[in-house]
């Protein structure tokens, strides 16, 4: 049974697609075969941060017009064999995505893969409505900042309204996953806390993944961060998040940067 | 006028069209059904004129002088038959309206006049998020989760909020200054009655997150705690 999963979030920069790799490479780790499929047309970034930008030759949108067949746009992952990469096209604009096409891709892709993660880009116009419309689950990317969860609010409106799923009367299983979550500042009340957020949302949480170099690290040498330092506090939070999504219960941490003794006697390196 | 000064030709045009009929359905014995209908007529003088009306006639057996004596009734009570359902062509003679077929069901629920619709209210069991804008006119709108900030919930009657009310919720639209705005948790962006409204600036500090209720007195919007 293939799921169809949109990572989404209404608010760019807030990390969909780092979490779109973070979990496509956990659920790939865990044996399940995933494709990722970068919606965000124009300004495409996923190929990227799954180290694939010197690899592709056809997109997502050669095959939704046709010029292209689907086997010929999809890029194996070099490093787990039952990952996949559905590129962007970075020459086009959003107007180039058809319901149809979209349609089609998907309902092609469910017969492939066992996941089909779904980047949407940064807004609430065609290319996120796209992006979400055939999805049967959603993960909602929200930071702790009280712009991100209000448009994650508009967001969840929409997943209720506009997709498919909607139309027919089902819903779209949505959960939350909190990004850039940084402990001491929330406890300092510099952050809103979870408990706000889950307050104002009202949707399951899925996971909290805590601010860290690791991230940015493992972007720039194009490896989602659960492949590029497994052991590290984010990896460790998406590796969580991804048995969630699989319906493990797994009790909810923040998980922390483990930090041994003598890095915290010289933590900081003096200029 | 004569036609040789028209060499262009008319091009002639047809188009489907459907509308919506009252259907009558006699019964015997006729005068019966007929001292029913000026009973009706009595009532509602009016109710039927100007409106168009189809005899359903499967339910008799009548000849044609007896069909053109029961449209003659009709006319008398100034109810003009559109058309005949359920007989012969071969029944009707060349003066009485054409035989109907096909009718389709309607509710005929708009074509009432409204004395005894109730005011209504709309019940939303999910909460209202932010982008969304629920408008019922029609009476009271009532939230049992939250509403968002950047939601908007307009309503002709009172606002009843049982989660928090972060956005804006504007009772009243149709001139009611009784309506009211209750909600479990007070957050609002903006909170409007009849026009009178207040924004969150104005709203009183140490209602917010507490049970309240706006509400206008005179042209003074007043948001009280609620118990």
């Amino acid at each position: 049974m293939a799921k169809v999963l949109v990572v989404t979030s209404g608010k760019g920069g807030v990390g969909k697609t780092t979490s779109t790799a973070a979990l496509g490479a956990a659920l790939a780790q865990n044996g399940e075969r995933v494709v990722v499929v970068d919606f965000d047309v124009g300004l495409r970034n996923l190929d990227l941060v799954m180290g694939a930008e010197r690899r592709v030759v056809f997109d997502l949108i050669n095959v939704v017009q046709g010029v292209a067949k689907l086997s010929q746009a999809l890029i194996r992952d070099k490093r787990l064999e039952n990952l996949w990469l559905l590129p962007a096209s970075q020459t086009r604009d959003k107007d180039a995505l058809t319901d149809d096409g979209v349609r089609r891709i998907i309902a092609d892709l469910r017969t492939k893969f066992d996941w089909v993660i779904c980047d949407s880009p940064a807004g609430i116009e065609r290319g996120a409505t796209l992006a979400m419309r055939y999805a049967d689950e959603a993960v909602i990317v929200t930071n702790p900042e009280v712009s991100s969860v209000r448009d994650s609010d508009r967001i969840i409106g929409m997943l209720d309204s506009k997709t498919a799923r909607a139309e027919r009367g089902e819903r779209v299983t949505k959960h939350v996953l909190i990004t850039r979550y940084d402990s001491a500042r929330a406890m300092r009340g510099e952050m809103l806390g979870i408990d706000d957020i889950l307050d104002i949302l009202a949707t399951p949480l899925l996971g909290i993944i805590p601010e860290s170099q690791d991230v940015l690290r493992a972007s720039n040498i194009g490896s989602p961060v659960t492949l590029n330092n497994a052991a590290s506090a984010p990896a460790r939070a998406y590796f969580d998040a991804a048995r969630r999504l699989n319906g493990e219960d797994v009790a909810m941490t923040v998980p922390v940067e483990r930090r041994g003794f003598m890095n915290r006697l010289l933590g900081r390196r003096a200029a | 006028m004569s036609a040789t000064a028209e060499p262009q030709r008319q091009l002639l045009r047809f188009r489907g069209r459907s509308f919506v009929a009252f259907v009558f359905s006699p019964v015997v014995p006729i005068m019966g059904w007929l001292e029913e209908l000026d009973a009706t007529l009595a009532r509602s003088p009016g109710f039927f004129a100007g409106r168009p009306v189809v005899l359903d006639l499967s339910a008799l057996e009548l000849s044609q002088s007896a069909i053109a004596h029961l449209i003659a009734s009709l006319q008398e009570r100034s109810i003009r038959v559109l058309g005949i359902e359920g007989v012969d062509e071969a029944q009707l003679g060349s003066g009485m309206p054409p035989v109907l077929t096909g009718g389709r069901q309607c509710s005929v629920e708009d074509a009432r006049p409204k004395t005894k619709a109730p005011s209504g209210s709309l019940l939303l069991e999910t909460p209202v998020r932010s982008g969304q804008s629920i408008v019922f006119t029609e009476g009271d709108v009532t939230v049992l989760g939250s509403v968002g900030s950047g939601a908007e919930i307009v309503a002709g009657g009172s606002i009843h909020v049982y989660g928090t009310l972060r956005g804006r919720a504007m009772a009243g639209v149709n001139g009611n200054s009784s309506a009211r705005i209750y909600c479990q948790k007070i957050e609002a962006e903006l909170l409007a009655i009849d026009g009178y409204y207040q924004t969150a600036d104005e709203i009183d500090g140490r209602l917010r997150n507490k049970p309240a209720q706006a509400w206008l007195d005179g042209n003074i919007m007043r948001i009280t705690p609620l118990n």
